[in-house]
């Protein structure tokens, strides 16, 4: 494997190397976890990349590279389109994240913007969506539409942004059914269809009838859909193709709009350090059409949820919520605040097992 | 912890489907590198294996046809290293290499319109009252037909190196080229034929993935089982039922610590993602104690002139 990205690294790096005459251009790099074929989470950059593409036509040249694994690999990988000219290059993976740091103090005149992070710099941005706020929601569909009361869920990595999912998620599946449960397995990866589908299937086995998915292919959805009786969500993208069953619905990314703007901030030259955490209420989160095979009602129910959620009129996080072990968390009416979501290390009460440290 | 809500039965059911694509790949390869050719390409079969398949069985509606296309793709892939290997004697860790970039990159673009799109399913082996039985029905006689074709195969490829001429003569190419041409065989056509096998087993391969075990096409959907299968075929000794061995563990103990995770077992996450290549590793390696050597040509080019 390692020896392989690395020669892919190579390859598109000599690829690279031949575009970097053009220097009049804003030249955009965006360095990518899987395939922008994935259907998921690398399908949704890639487009909000077209969308720069198509908002500033020939003054941006974007480049990609995509299936750059975490770690080293990608800060090669980034260093390359640095040295090839790229003013801005987003980096769109969790595990990006020190090696965007690295790299960024190399060269202070190019600008990073690192996906789901929390380490910034001078020259690096940091941007994330509040995918939680999409969790709540289907949360409440899948606690209202359980028949097993076993709810699956397939985790990535146990980093606070997929923890921050399953526990919003839990929260508003227990609000509505107290006897629900989840079952959480960790595929470490982000992107491996077979293992995702295989970690579906187990869930499948074991009772679940309701599979949740950090991860960007859209194999659990196919799985789902082999079963029977199962439904899912939509997963970074709409993944509309396993609508209306086993898809019911799905936390759709929006980067597009982001992209657009701090794009033009550099053509500007107004570009500044900041951190972007935005929701459904700007529209970086966008709840997919809930298919028909959800009952009238607890579809009103649903989008009344992420209409307040939008309007900042609720928050998913608000208390009274206790932490696994028992202790407080959030008193009555209490919301937590940014930092605390941000670093989340913690499962809520009710969810069983440990997170992997 | 709830191991009650792990049922044995299915359980085995879905790590002899798990360990298939693996089997397959492995086992083709394992011929390979018998005849003394060593084909690092196996990735980049499997996943033109993977879209040919996927295709044609969607355009056909015959998940059996996908499969007769996906080892012809995976074949005529490998036809390419064949030829820069073996006629024109190129560096064939260089060659394999670029194999698998190059299937990597031809299959997205063959596959651009397939995304999203569901397989037809394959028909389950359904002996009437045998395929019902508990326990056994769902584990010996309740697969696809696929499955059986590759434990088939193991046998049969372990038949032919053990017993037949042609495998003494495949291995005696394998083990030293320049006196199997003195002898008169035709070391490079024999080579040529060991690799369109093994392209034909990685594409099988390939498209098991894509067609039963997830099912869909998904770019880069392979995910490096090709690199676990030329793993597997140097610590299974170049010994076709060792690479089952292998593979059954492989994929066995992968879905096993699925189950244990999701029947929360308390023993931390981190052993169980890694006790597959852990587990996999030590036993084949306990097992080659024996001194089985790598056929004693593997990775060098023929040349009759040499």
């Amino acid at each position: 494997m390692k020896f392989k990205t690395f020669l892919t690294g190579a390859a598109v790096a000599l690829g690279l190397a031949s575009m970097a005459a053009a220097q009049d251009k804003t030249t955009v790099g965006f360095v990518y976890v899987g395939p922008v074929g994935d259907g998921g989470w690398t399908y949704e950059h890639d487009q909000g990349r077209l969308a720069v593409e198509e908002a500033f036509g020939d003054a941006v040249e974007t480049v990609y590279v995509e299936n750059v694994a975490e770690g080293p690999d990608s800060e090669r990988v980034m260093t390359q389109m640095a040295l090839n000219g790229a003013d801005l290059i987003f980096t769109t993976s969790f595990g990006y994240m020190d090696p965007t740091i690295n790299v960024a103090q190399k060269f202070p005149n190019v600008k990073f913007e690192h996906a789901t992070g929390y380490k910034r710099a001078d020259n690096v941005s940091t941007y994330s969506a509040r995918f939680y706020e999409g969790r709540a929601v289907q949360g409440h569909i899948a606690g209202k539409m359980t028949e097993s009361n076993i709810i699956g869920y397939i985790g990535s990595y146990p980093i606070p942004e997929v923890i921050r999912g399953i526990n919003s998620a839990f929260i508003h599946a227990r609000k509505v059914n107290p006897d629900v449960q989840f079952k959480i397995v960790w595929a470490y990866t982000w992107f491996d269809p077979a293992k995702e589908a295989d970690a579906a299937k187990v869930l499948i086995e074991q009772g679940a009838d309701v599979i949740l998915q950090h991860t960007d292919s859209t194999a659990p959805q196919a799985a789902a859909k082999e079963a029977g009786g199962v439904i899912t969500f939509g997963q970074a993208s709409d993944m509309s193709e396993y609508a209306p069953l086993p898809r019911v619905s799905s936390i759709i990314d929006n980067w597009a709009p982001y992209y657009i703007a701090r794009t033009k901030a550099v053509m500007d030259g107004t570009w500044e350090s900041v951190d972007t955490w935005d929701g459904i209420g700007p529209g970086m989160v966008e709840i997919g059409e809930i298919s028909n095979a959800v009952p009238e009602d607890i579809k009103a129910e649903a989008l009344e949820m992420t209409a307040a959620i939008g309007a900042g009129e609720y928050h998913p996080f608000t208390g009274p919520i206790k932490k696994q072990d028992g202790s407080d968390w959030l008193a009555d009416g209490e919301v937590a605040d940014d930092g605390t979501l941000a670093g989340m290390n913690f499962y809520v009460e009710g969810l069983e097992g440990d997170i992997p440290q | 912890m709830d191991l009650s809500a792990i049922n044995p039965v299915l359980l085995v059911a879905s790590l002899m489907v798990a360990a298939t694509p693996l089997l397959l790949a492995a086992i083709g390869e394992l011929v390979v590198e018998r005849a003394g050719v060593l084909n690092l390409g196996v990735e980049g079969m499997m996943i033109v294996g993977a879209i040919s398949g996927f295709a044609i069985a969607v355009e056909s509606g015959s998940p059996l046809l996908g499969f007769v296309a996906a080892a012809l793709g995976g074949a005529l892939l490998s036809l390419l290293f064949a030829l820069l290997t073996q006629v024109a004697l190129a560096n064939q860790v260089a060659s394999g290499l670029a194999l698998t970039l190059f299937g990597l990159g031809l299959s997205s673009l063959m596959g651009q319109s397939y995304v999203g799109i569901r397989p037809p399913s394959s028909a389950r082996l359904d002996i009437a009252g045998i395929s019902d039985l508990p326990v056994i029905g769902p584990i010996l006689f309740g697969h696809d037909i696929i499955l059986y074709f590759g434990l088939a195969l193991v046998a049969g490829v372990w038949a032919l190196l053990k017993f037949s001429r042609v495998g003494l003569v495949l291995r005696a190419v394998g083990e030293n080229h320049d006196a199997a041409h003195a002898l008169g065989y035709k070391v490079t056509r024999i080579r040529v034929l060991a690799i369109l096998f093994g392209g034909a087993c990685a594409g099988l391969g390939g498209a098991y993935i894509s067609l039963i075990r997830v099912p869909q096409w998904t770019e880069g959907m392979t995910a490096g089982v090709g690199w676990i299968a030329l793993a597997l075929v140097v610590f299974a000794s170049w010994k076709p039922w060792r690479a089952l061995l292998g593979a059954y563990l492989f994929g066995g103990v992968t879905v096993v610590q699925l189950n244990l995770q999701a029947a929360g077992v308390a023993i931390p996450v981190e052993y169980l993602a890694m006790s597959p290549y852990l587990i996999t590793i030590l036993v084949l390696v306990i097992l080659s104690a024996d001194k089985s050597n790598a056929p004693a040509s593997l990775g060098r080019s023929f040349h009759a002139s040499s």
